[in-house]
């Protein structure tokens, strides 16, 4: 199997209302066809994180934002610049999350070559199912987004040279994989 | 006039989620010490009402992302309770590993990234990392091994989907965890390592005289199964804990407080396991603990992180045990028909005792469920911690002594995120 080259994670919780806005945009992007992309929902822990886009060339990472901007809005930060800033996503219910986690990589060397991350704005984080309308909006513009990212990242790799496969690469790409087959595997008993 | 001081931090770090410490000083008096935490309390249990009983460990384990197989095993054991099924055998052993493998990541990301940096003088395992890098990847290592077991045997590392009621979906083959052994040994070691390193750090002269409250069983350190005990005198059988233990509203929060009926505040988790059962520690575990400098009993919460330490080293051994002894099941799940019945379970999370209860009907609909996590049981002894800490330390500089209580709130390993959802530090100095 071929090495990944980009990692898709979406960030968040379902049962928590706009903070599934990460997840509801990875499954989105699970129904395109996207060649040499691994695409992950996780509940934001940062130390997975680390682990998830270890050997990647771009690293797509969309999560709920808290700022106090309108709902809605979009952020998009290139973290392997600088550091993304902390108090827009707080709202995290684990200690060490994805400032956190992108910092701690930065610091072990542990970043991959790019790092995008897109924050879309919520509007209510209780418990719930569901996004409101202005996150589900934003959800489906930053899908668009991500895409044209993977496209840019496509052409770009056109114009190097091969490489060679990464175990580590593929190990992720393979648990990727196994999340959506357990999930498929459950849904049909 | 007594001089009047307020500690206030308005957000605690380096703790699952976000809560409000408030504490008020007057001379050499704490006038009050109050965890306030903000959250609309329990909806998990609303949303658990009219769902299928085979749904409540897929549901509750998504209430946290670091302890999701303590929640499933908590649902799965109540369910089964209420459904008169035991599981035995290879099943059992499997349960008990998923559980290694949760101790060793959630207790291996507190040690080296949330507790350790306090004991150091660092604001944060970033700066940790900064001139410790080496000992920060040796944290992502050991929590990588712990989330690799996890997410062999559960499907996936965080919110596993393998564990169902009755057993699992799925079962491994012995040679597939002879495999995921070779990276255990790898992890024992690194667990020696945790424990020499932190066996130097400097711990607060700070001792209480606390009721312990952990599972025991008659021949095993506990996972999933025991009778509920206690330093001063409780012994009792999951299905009590109703009538033994109250909660109540405090004004200042929306977690509910936790009390021992007639007695009051209790302290649960790792600290409490091991003073009540010490014995049940593999060889190494034991010896490795009083190497340490520990005693067979602890008092003082600050060496959480030293027991923390011993129960990795202990899931270690308890995993290489199992994968040594295991032969797989012939079938991955017994069946389990559901009945008109009141379930309950209880197992240790790695911050403590976590007890579900349900009421399900004759077609297994849920009718209502309580969940009551380790950490709102551990909030009230948080506060007197706190409240004694703070009287005892009363003529360090604020600046120090917010350190500290910061440190001494993170010897419990608060994971807000199950007691509630969001937590604010405030420390007031009057």
């Amino acid at each position: 199997m071929n090495k990944p080259r980009v990692v898709i994670i979406g960030i968040g919780n379902e049962f928590g209302g706009d903070d599934a806005v990460g997840l509801v945009v990875a499954r989105k992007l699970k129904r395109s066809t996207l060649d040499r992309v691994a695409i992950c929902e996780e509940n934001g822990e940062g130390t997975a994180l680390i682990e998830l886009w270890r050997s990647a060339d771009l690293a797509i990472l969309i999560d709920a934002a808290y700022s106090g901007a309108d709902p809605g809005k979009i952020y998009r930060f290139e973290a392997h610049v600088r550091p993304i800033p902390t108090e827009f996503f707080r709202r995290s219910t684990h200690a060490f999350g994805v400032p956190e986690a992108i910092e701690l990589a930065r610091t072990l060397k542990r970043l991959p070559k790019r790092i995008v991350v897109y924050g879309i704005e919520g509007e209510r984080f209780g418990a719930a199912i569901g996004l409101s309308r202005a996150v589900e909006t934003a959800a489906q513009e930053v899908v668009n987004r991500v895409l044209r990212d993977c496209e840019k990242a496509s052409r770009s790799e056109t114009r190097t040279e091969g490489h060679t496969l990464n175990p580590q690469s593929e190990k992720t790409w393979v648990r990727c994989l196994s999340v959506l087959t357990w999930g498929l595997t459950k849904t049909s008993l | 006039m007594a001089r009047s001081r307020t500690i206030d931090v308005d957000a605690l770090t380096r703790v699952e989620g976000e809560g409000a410490l408030h504490v008020r000083i007057r001379g050499s008096s704490v006038l009050d010490a109050k965890l306030s935490i903000y959250e609309p309390p329990r909806f998990f249990e609303a949303f658990l009402r009219g769902r299928h009983f085979t749904e409540a460990s897929d549901i509750t384990a998504r209430i946290c992302g670091i302890c999701p197989v303590a929640y499933q095993m908590s649902a799965t054991h109540a369910m089964e309770n209420a459904c008169a099924v035991r599981v035995n055998g290879p099943l059992r052993a499997l349960r008990r590993l998923i559980y290694c493998g949760e101790w060793i990541e959630s207790h291996a990301l507190h040690v080296y990234m949330l507790h350790a940096p306090d004991f150091l003088g660092y604001d944060s395992a970033i700066h940790m990392a900064r001139d410790e890098p080496q000992i920060v990847q040796r944290g992502l290592q050991l929590k990588k091994t712990g989330n690799e077991l996890v997410a062999f045997l559960g499907g996936r590392e965080i919110h596993p989907v393998n564990v169902r009621v009755g057993g699992f979906y799925s079962v491994p083959s012995k040679p597939e965890l002879m495999l995921i052994g070779e990276k255990l040994k790898r992890a024992r070691e690194i667990a020696q390592e945790t424990l020499r390193w932190v066996k130097r750090f400097t711990f607060p002269d700070f001792e209480q005289d606390y009721e312990f409250v952990a599972l025991r069983h008659q021949e095993e350190y506990p996972f999933n199964e025991g009778r509920l005990v206690s330093n001063k005198g409780l012994d009792i059988a999951v299905d009590q804990y109703d009538g033994n233990f109250t909660e109540e509203q405090v004004p200042h929060s929306n977690a509910l407080h936790s009390r021992i009926e007639k007695r009051g505040s209790y302290v649960t988790g790792p600290l409490a396991r091991y003073n009540l059962n010490f014995d049940k520690l593999s060889r190494s575990a034991q010896e490795a603990a009083l190497e340490a400098g520990l005693e067979r009993t602890c008092r003082n919460p600050f060496k959480s992180i030293i027991v923390r330490c011993v129960e990795i080293l202990y899931a270690c051994d308890e995993a290489l045990r199992i994968i040594e002894e295991y032969e797989a099941p012939t079938q991955s799940a017994v069946p389990v028909l559901p009945r008109a019945a009141t379930g309950y379970g209880c197992t240790e999370a790695p911050r403590g005792i976590l007890y579900h209860r349900y009421r399900i009907d004759e077609k297994g609909k849920i009718l209502d469920a309580k969940i009551v996590p380790p950490t709102s049981q551990n909030q009230s002894t948080i506060e007197k911690d706190l409240k004694h800490f703070v009287e005892e330390n009363i003529t360090l500089p604020n600046e120090k002594l917010t350190w500290q209580c910061e440190q001494l709130i993170r010897n419990y390993d608060p994971c807000i995120s199950c007691a509630t959802h969001f937590l604010r530090l405030h420390i007031e100095r009057e």
